[in-house]
């Protein structure tokens, strides 16, 4: 193209800018860019053309959704780490107040938002005075259910399951997000000037005797504090390690289990549930992902074969005429 | 003086303006100068300064309705119960959008100061008492009754009163190039009273007293008197005011007195900023955006209802219903309410916020584009197009109507002298027609050419050597001037005072304007009128069978003096030829002489020259051509006016040759024959500077038959007559022409008879029937003769109007002394009136002008624009209707339309020409029964939802079995029209025709024709024109063109976009129309579907979040989804999608269809992208949701997946959009995806506490880590895109959308590709029509031009022949290189409809003949049927 330009250019007198150069001309620029002309690809969708796209989409969907079938029904036997949750239902730890009547700069150590909590946290804010450590509605509500697992011996004996506390939350929420108020004193000196939420019993400093799991790097409370998206969720509430490789870490047998009720949830016509389960690769047990990979993939696959059907008469009827139109 | 002053003060409240010198007060204290009211020459155009900027922006931004909207919505939010968002973070969006269009209006406004300040500080001459000299200042410095000196081609820096010129008749010129753009000079003249000043003017004598009107805008009005010390009072007007922005030329120097200074100049007050328009998209789509507010109120609705359902299931209140700060809680019914508006809140991104920055941005771009085609370019004028308003540039892909004029638009406005006729004697002047169409022909094709002329004209054969050589010398000439210095200072700033000293250029005179052959017989007639002026001199009586000798010798001297011509040299600065010539002679060296001599020896040896006296011009040509250095100097210098009398100096000699010569007067001494070659070596160098080409047009033919304007000043004309003697006549008066006399007179002196004589040139109607009746003569046979005289005269007038020419008649009138003694006693009365002048002016004029003795009347030739043809027939296919509103004659006008394909042979063309409305009425009725028999009814219903043309539903019998149909209309009709309510008649009638064309039009009735269009049929319209009087027609279309041609940039001031030619209305619209329109349109639907996918995914969150507005996406998030991660994709989208590549655009005009009928962004496109947003958006949370349904996830790590999925749903769906992919539209689509991650992954890792509440700390790390995220990520697109996608694959298959038929021709190779357009075109016109009766209607003919050739039938001639090939070639021209090569094939067009009128006749009654044998219904020929219906 750009030598048909310079063609018209000798005809038509000379090239453009003349030999002082100094001549400005408004002529536009002759660039691919200016002028539109960039290579460029121009995708057509016909029957031909995707046919492909539907079969490969099949072929990949069909056999991911088993896998990941598979999987996840392979979850029930109670192998490996097992986990312990808790359930509740109905409770809308999701609602626009409650997901924000906390403060983070608190619960991340700040001295002065430990005595000085934000104004989201209210009404929960202050007690008699007294800045609520932690504030806000979310820890007022804690849950505070004690759960207690026991395997029935052969002599009705209840020999206590080890429940493991640690590592239940995630680990940059245990050591990053949440601190607890700098200094080396003892915690209770650290949360000085403050007061414990309405509902609690005890106040935070007294969540566990563990140092490193008392105050706000309890990983209950942070548990409990990373609000659950809907709301019938569960979290994590322990961890039964598996102890040798042999055996099952709850072999088959009867189990007991004592709960400590604290936590009322009449008031949201809630259910409590305890689950024991397994994580996979990719976590707990849920059956949707397979089958939806499956299902796309068979419709894929189907839209495929129509596509083929119809491109085979297409091309038929039209090859009299010219293909393309 | 001070008593003065407080009167001045009081006067001063009432509407007239007083200046006095300020010299006067420069020593006293400033409050005393009664002109310190008055504002400075300081311009200020910038609209902020620093401090009021920010307020003064956001007060402007706030008036459009969508950031009110959106500042509502901010500040609701910062009410505690309702806020759905942190209220600081929610501030930013509009923030961002506010911010980005204040960058944008502070840098235009930098831009403007800065222009300012360079305006203001330029200088000029002040004179100063102090110095009693005139001392530099600043521009801004100078003040309302300051003298300033100008000097030549300085810039006038405010409104001045002319009170000296160095001239010596008082007389200073301007030119308004940077006010209106024409380059012709213009006369000021000094106050009357200071004119006759010997010495240089002494400002400080200056005690008078200006009175004048307040400042206003009419660029032509003004008027005021100035009262002496001694109470007398001279009255002035518009010839004494320098307009500020114009330049001085050829006048030494000119001093003035300020009148009007800085904002209250008359350039500045006509200064109005950019036009703003509203594109039929953006209406649609503010009409869409109620549908949006409608479906956010839905939702809005179940949000608060919902919530109060909800909440009312509870008995007591749970622990995560929060009380507010004083735990409290609210009652149900507030709640719901509250929840309602903090609803709006949370879905208000459902209204597109970034959607009108988005299309300002696109918009933006896509001018870019526009301002940057190649093919917009012009180079002769070295102008590309020019969008005035940025915002309507997808209008231009959904044009139905345009309105053209025709001057100047379809025709190039270059008037060339064609013919003329005198007392009754037609002259048709074949040699001049041939040499129009020569230069041309031979570029393109020299062969044919030849074989052309030798076919048609035997009897020429043996000069077509001598004409060979004149059309060889002309070929350089034509290439000296396409590549000439580009001039035209066509300054796009909005400023008037601001200006470049551009190049001068004369107007009007380009070579082909220039250059008349004269006609044989007519030549050996002047010289017998030039002889008999000879004798006048003499003082002999004339002899009464010299009386037609007499009638030429008038004709051309009116030709020569009844103008407005100015006459000037090339050299620069122009100087202005004021004195007769006959003393350059002695400058004449010697060396020339010895030429001359030589030539003279070397001719009289060689030829055969039987007079001892050749004519003068005609050896100073032939030695011009023996002088290569003058004639190359001229060249360098790239003027036009280095005229191409090298050129037809060989042409000439050889006609000479022939022996065509009289005898020359016996007194032709040898001192005469030097003097002669001394005379036109002064001639050639004469510029002729005409306000309208015309004018031009015609002194150049009076220059051909050696009538030669030397000088002209406002008291005297010089004339050199063929024998080289020169007459000055005295100019006693001149009415200049105007539009409602149609006329303009001259009366001069005659010096040899001394007889008042007023020569009178205008339009034929009006001359008609101020000529002297008949009747009265005494004599019979002098009645008689002239009754002849007239009708023949009448009869070639038609001819020439039949041969699209422009028709002048010439008439003279003598005057007795003592009659024009009682004229100029009245006019001068009327000149001096202040209120009545116009009326009492046009009165006198009246009273002059009558009983005119007819001489003769001139046929200029506007010759028709390269490519008009071939662009109507695009635009015609691409099913746009064309209407031609003209001012013209109506057989000009009809001829024009055959000549441009805007009528065909074949069509039955409908004349309307009544003043009657009954008639009219029964007219239309008549006649729109007829077209309903040939055509079938129109569809119904095409009124409400846009109007479509006729030809897109073609009637249920045979295709193309009835012909096209074509009206004629005149103002008086429309008038009728108008007035008998028949406008839903025209209105009906008007949309079976192919096309409209409308004659004797006046300016307004133009627009309020385009305005009927608009309304009535709800149509898109676009107005083209280039002149004053297009411009309320270019105001009232939905578009309005200019076409910035030769006549001045009044058009394009008010026109949105200005293009330099009409052939570029085709690319214009059929490619950038149409890329602009799918692109913003399809923008617009997708800005849409995305806002309303997105958003919807928060509403279905609410029903598991109890309806509380809770997000479970992080607000920033949020917000960088829209502002960042979604933005850049549709706006490039928006700038560089291509649906269509240009080459099928130009190639298949249908394609245009798709805009016309709004395809891409209607009401059912609008819907469905809804749906498929609610469904994709259905998806894009519940699988996330049943996957993650039960589990431990928390709120913003269920969001992420969901933001996630939503990003690559909406890109992918872009991408599945986009026609085009580019590198760009690649990289900036992956782009946008990388970004997201890039952006998410900081922001998470970044923010522990940041954003107090609520923090994602981590979470786009967590799900990064998590294959379910992958695996939800990888499914979810799929099933959201996979209806889209297999429905576009089912559509791609068995679509059979002509767009979409185009991109599968696109996607071919060159070569195929052509084949199937033409097999496309061919199917679209069906060859139904035999080649042999209908030559036009090749159009899609498959076969190459060569093999078209070979099958045409014998007896066509050459020129028809190639006449078809040119139909044949828009095939071929789809590619741009074709365009490029081709440029000259809209000009045989030209040709063959002016040129060969003769071969045009027998082929056109010949096509109708058989269309009548073909068809019944036809009414054949235009002609008939205008007879038919013409009452």
């Amino acid at each position: 193209m750009a030598m048909n330009y310079n063609a018209k250019d000798e005809v038509d007198g000379g090239p453009p800018c003349p030999p002082g150069g100094t001549a400005k001309t408004r002529r536009p620029d002759n660039t691919a860019f200016k002028q539109q002309r960039l290579p460029a690809w121009q995708p057509i969708l016909t029957a031909g053309t995707v046919l492909p796209t539907f079969f490969i989409i099949g072929l990949i969907f069909i056999p991911i959704g088993i896998g990941i079938f598979v999987t996840s029904n392979n979850i029930r036997e109670i192998e490996g780490n097992v986990f312990m949750y808790y359930g509740l239902s109905n409770f809308y730890q999701n609602h626009r107040r409650y997901v924000k009547s906390r403060d983070d700069g608190q619960l991340n150590g700040d001295p002065s938002a430990l005595l000085n909590p934000s104004k989201e946290c209210e009404p929960y804010r202050r007690n008699e005075d007294k800045p609520i450590a932690p504030c806000g509605a979310i820890a007022n509500s804690m849950f505070n259910d004690t759960l207690e697992l026991f395997q029935v011996g052969n002599a009705s004996d209840l020999m206590p399951i080890t429940l493991k506390k640690k590592g239940i939350a995630w680990w940059t929420d245990k050591n990053v997000k949440f601190r607890n108020p700098p200094g080396t004193d003892p915690l209770e000196e650290r949360f000085k000037g403050t007061t414990k939420p309405v509902n609690w019993v005890k106040p935070v400093y007294m969540l566990d005797s563990d140092e490193d799991n008392n105050g706000f790097i309890n990983e209950d409370f942070i548990v409990w504090m990373r609000t659950a998206a809907l709301p019938t969720f569960r979290k994590l509430y322990r961890l039964i390690e598996r102890k040798n490789d042999l055996h099952p870490t709850l072999p088959a047998g009867r189990y007991y289990l004592n709960i400590t009720y604290n936590y009322p949830v009449h008031s949201f016509d809630g259910r409590k549930r305890m689950i024991l389960s397994t994580i996979s690769w990719m976590g707990g047990k849920n059956p949707f992902l397979g089958i939806a990979y499956i299902t796309i993939g068979s419709i894929s696959f189907l839209l495929g074969v129509v596509l083929l059907v119809i491109n085979h008469k297409y091309r038929n009827s039209s090859n009299t005429a010219d293909i393309t139109i | 003086m001070r008593k003065e002053g407080k009167k001045r003060r009081k006067r001063k409240e009432d509407k007239k303006r007083v200046v006095v010198s300020n010299l006067l007060f420069e020593r006293w204290a400033h409050k005393e100068n009664p002109n310190r009211h008055y504002r400075g020459n300081q311009i200020k155009t910038s609209k902020y300064t620093v401090l009021s900027f920010i307020p003064k922006n956001i007060f402007e931004q706030l008036h459009r309705f969508a950031n009110f909207y959106f500042v509502g919505i901010v500040v609701l939010n910062f009410i505690p119960v309702l806020n759905a968002f942190q209220p600081e973070v929610s501030v930013i969006p509009i923030c961002i959008i506010l911010a980005v269009t204040a960058i944008k209006d502070a840098w235009e406004d930098l831009r403007r100061y800065k222009s300012d300040k360079v305006i203001n500080s330029r200088e000029c001459l002040v004179y100063s008492r102090k110095e009693q000299s005139y001392v530099q200042k600043c521009w801004k410095d100078v003040r309302v009754g300051d003298f300033i000196q100008m000097q030549c081609n300085e810039i006038i820096p405010a409104d001045i009163l002319l009170l000296f010129s160095s001239d010596p008749s008082g007389v200073c010129h301007l030119e308004t190039a940077n006010l209106d753009g024409e380059t012709n000079l213009k006369q000021r003249r000094v106050v009357k009273g200071f004119s006759q000043q010997e010495v240089q003017f002494q400002p400080e004598h200056f005690h008078n007293t200006i009175v004048c009107e307040k400042p206003n805008n009419h660029l032509n009005k003004f008027k005021g008197y100035m009262e002496h010390p001694d109470q007398t009072r001279t009255g002035f007007g518009s010839e004494s005011l320098l307009l500020r922005g114009c330049t001085i030329r050829n006048t030494e120097v000119a001093v003035g007195i300020v009148i009007y200074t800085g904002h209250e100049t008359k350039a500045m007050l006509n200064n109005s900023g950019p036009r703003y328009k509203r594109s039929q998209i953006e209406r649609r789509m503010n009409r869409d955006i109620f549908s949006c507010i409608g479906i956010l109120f839905l939702m809005c609705l179940i949000g608060a209802v919902g919530h109060g359902l909800w909440n009312g299931t509870f008995t007591e209140h749970p622990p995560f219903d929060v009380p507010d700060a004083k735990g409290n809680y609210l009652p149900l019914a507030l709640g719901g309410f509250y929840m309602f508006l903090t609803m709006i809140i949370l879905l208000q991104i459902l209204i597109p916020i970034s959607l009108y920055v988005s299309i300002e941005l696109v918009k933006l771009g896509q001018v870019f584009f526009l301002h940057n085609d190649l093919d917009l370019y012009d180079e002769e004028t070295d102008l590309s197009i020019q969008c005035r308003a940025l915002n309507i540039t997808e209008d231009l892909g959904q044009i139905q109507y345009i309105f053209s004029d025709k001057t100047g638009t379809l025709t190039e406005n270059k008037m060339v002298f064609r013919r003329c006729t005198i007392m009754g004697h037609e002259y048709s002047h074949q040699e001049n027609a041939k040499r129009l169409e020569t230069p041309k022909e031979l570029d393109s094709d020299s062969e044919e050419w030849t074989q052309y002329r030798c076919l048609s004209f035997p009897a020429r054969r043996d000069q077509g050597p001598a004409a060979m050589r004149g059309q060889g010398g002309s070929q350089p000439l034509r290439r000296s001037q396409s590549a000439r210095v580009p001039i035209q200072g066509h300054s796009r700033q909005r400023s008037m005072g601001r200006c470049e000293i551009s190049q001068p250029s004369v107007a009007f005179s380009s070579s082909i304007e220039k250059d008349v052959t004269p006609d044989k017989n007519l030549l050996s007639k002047v010289r017998d009128g030039a002889l008999w002026l000879e004798t006048l001199s003499d003082g002999r009586t004339p002899k009464p069978s010299l009386a037609t000798a007499s009638s030429i010798a008038d004709f051309f001297l009116a030709l020569t003096i009844c103008n407005s011509v100015m006459v000037s040299t090339t050299t620069e600065p122009r100087q202005r030829v004021t004195m007769p010539p006959s003393t350059k002679a002695l400058g004449t060296s010697l060396e020339k002489i010895q030429q001359l001599f030589h030539r003279l020896k070397l001719s009289s040896l060689s030829q055969s020259f039987s007079s001892t006296a050749p004519s003068d011009m005609d050896l100073g040509e032939s030695l011009g051509a023996n002088i290569p250095t003058t004639d190359s100097e001229e060249r360098d210098d790239g003027s036009v006016c280095s005229g191409g009398y090298s050129t037809d100096g060989g042409y000439k000699s050889s006609t000479w040759e022939q022996g065509d010569i009289l005898e020359a007067g016996p007194g032709a001494s040898l001192e005469e024959v030097l003097q002669a070659p001394a005379l036109s070596l002064a001639g050639p160098e004469l510029c002729y500077e005409a306000e309208s080409p015309d004018e031009a047009a015609l002194v150049h033919a009076a220059h051909a038959y050696s009538f030669t304007l030397v000088s002209r000043t406002p008291e005297q004309v010089t004339v050199r007559l063929p024998q080289g003697t020169c007459l000055t006549f005295d100019v006693l008066c001149t009415l200049e022409f105007d539009s409602v006399r149609k006329r303009m007179s001259v009366v001069v002196r005659h010096p040899l008879t001394g007889e008042i004589i007023v020569y009178t040139k205008g339009a034929d109607c009006v001359i008609m029937d101020l000529l002297e009746d008949p009747g009265c003569m005494t004599d019979s046979d002098v009645e008689k003769k002239m009754r002849k005289i007239r009708a023949r005269t009448q009869r070639h007038l038609d001819l020439y109007a039949r041969d699209g020419l422009r028709t002048l008649c010439i008439a003279k009138k003598v005057l007795s002394e003592e009659d024009f003694r009682r004229w100029a006693s009245f006019r001068r009365e009327a000149e001096a009136s202040l209120n009545n002048r116009d009326e009492l002016l046009m009165e006198t004029a009246q009273h002059l002008e009558n009983q005119l003795t007819l001489l003769g009347a001139t046929g200029i030739e506007d010759r028709l624009q390269e490519g008009v043809p071939d662009t109507i027939a695009a635009l015609r296919e691409a099913g746009i209707q064309l209407w031609v509103l003209t001012g013209d004659k109506q057989e000009t006008a009809v001829n024009i339309a055959y000549a441009c394909r805007l009528l065909d042979q074949t069509d039955t063309v409908y004349s309307i020409n009544t003043e009657n409305q009954e008639t009219c009425d029964s007219i239309l009725n008549l006649a729109l029964e007829e077209v309903k028999q040939c055509h079938g009814p129109l569809k119904p219903g095409g009124k409400l939802s846009g109007f479509r043309l006729p030809s897109a539903t073609p009637p249920p019998t045979s295709g193309a079995a009835a012909p096209d149909v074509g009206l004629v209309i005149d103002g008086k009709t429309l008038n009728a029209i108008f007035q008998g309510k028949l406008e839903e008649k025209f209105l009906e009638l008007t949309r079976y025709c192919r096309s409209v064309l409308c004659c004797r039009f006046t300016p307004l009735q133009k627009s309020m024709l385009v305005k009927l269009v608009r309304d009535r049929l709800r149509a898109m319209t676009l107005s083209i024109g280039d002149g004053a009087n297009d411009v309320s027609m270019i105001q009232a279309a939905d578009i309005g063109i200019g076409i910035s041609g030769q006549e001045g940039m009044q058009a394009v001031m008010s026109s949105d976009f200005a293009i330099s030619r009409f052939r570029h209305l085709k690319k214009l619209l059929l490619v950038h129309g149409h890329w602009c329109y799918s692109r913003l349109a399809r923008m617009v639907v997708y800005y849409f579907y995305k806002n309303v996918c997105y958003v919807s995914l928060l509403f279905w969150y609410q029903f598991f979040c109890g309806f509380s507005g809770s997000t479970m996406i992080d607000y920033w998030q949020l917000i960088f989804f829209n502002l960042f991660f979604t933005s850049l994709p549709p706006l490039v989208f928006g700038v560089l999608d291509k649906d269509i590549s240009m080459e099928t655009l130009l190639a298949l005009p249908e394609l245009y269809k798709s805009g016309q009928n709004s395809e891409c962004y209607n009401l059912l496109t609008f819907w469905i992208s809804m749906a498929d947003a609610f469904y994709q958006s259905l998806v894009c949370f519940f699988i996330p949701y049943l996957t993650y349904k039960d589990s431990d996830i928390d709120v913003f790590t269920f969001g992420t997946p969901i933001n996630t999925i939503s990003l690559a749903t909406i890109l992918l769906h872009q991408a599945m959009e986009m026609k085009t992919w580019t590198i760009i539209h690649g990289l900036v689509l992956a782009g946008s995806f990388l970004m997201y991650f890039a952006v998410s992954l900081a922001y998470n890792a970044i923010c522990v506490t940041c954003n107090s509440p609520t923090n994602p700390y981590w979470v786009m790390e967590g799900q990064l880590s998590d294959p379910t995220f992958y695996l939800v990520c990888f499914l979810t697109p799929a099933v959201a895109l996979l209806p889209r996608y297999f429905f576009l694959t089912l559509q791609g298959t068995y679509g059979k959308s002509p767009i979409l038929r185009a991109q599968k021709i696109d996607r071919l190779p060159v070569d195929k590709r052509e084949l199937e357009i033409q097999s496309w075109r061919s199917r679209q016109r069906p060859a139904t029509i035999p080649g042999e009766a209908h030559p036009t209607n090749h159009l899609g003919s498959p076969t190459s031009g060569q093999s078209f050739r070979s099958s045409t039938p014998k007896n066509l001639s050459p020129a028809e022949r190639r006449y078809k090939e040119d139909w044949v070639l828009p095939g071929e021209r789809c590619s741009r290189d074709h365009t490029r090569d081709d440029p000259y094939s809209g000009d045989s067009w030209a040709k063959f409809s002016s040129g060969e009128h003769l071969l045009l006749e027998p082929s056109r009654t010949m096509a109708s003949g058989q269309t009548n044998s073909n068809w019944p219904f036809s009414r054949g020929s235009h002609r008939r049927s205008q007879s038919s219906l013409t009452i």
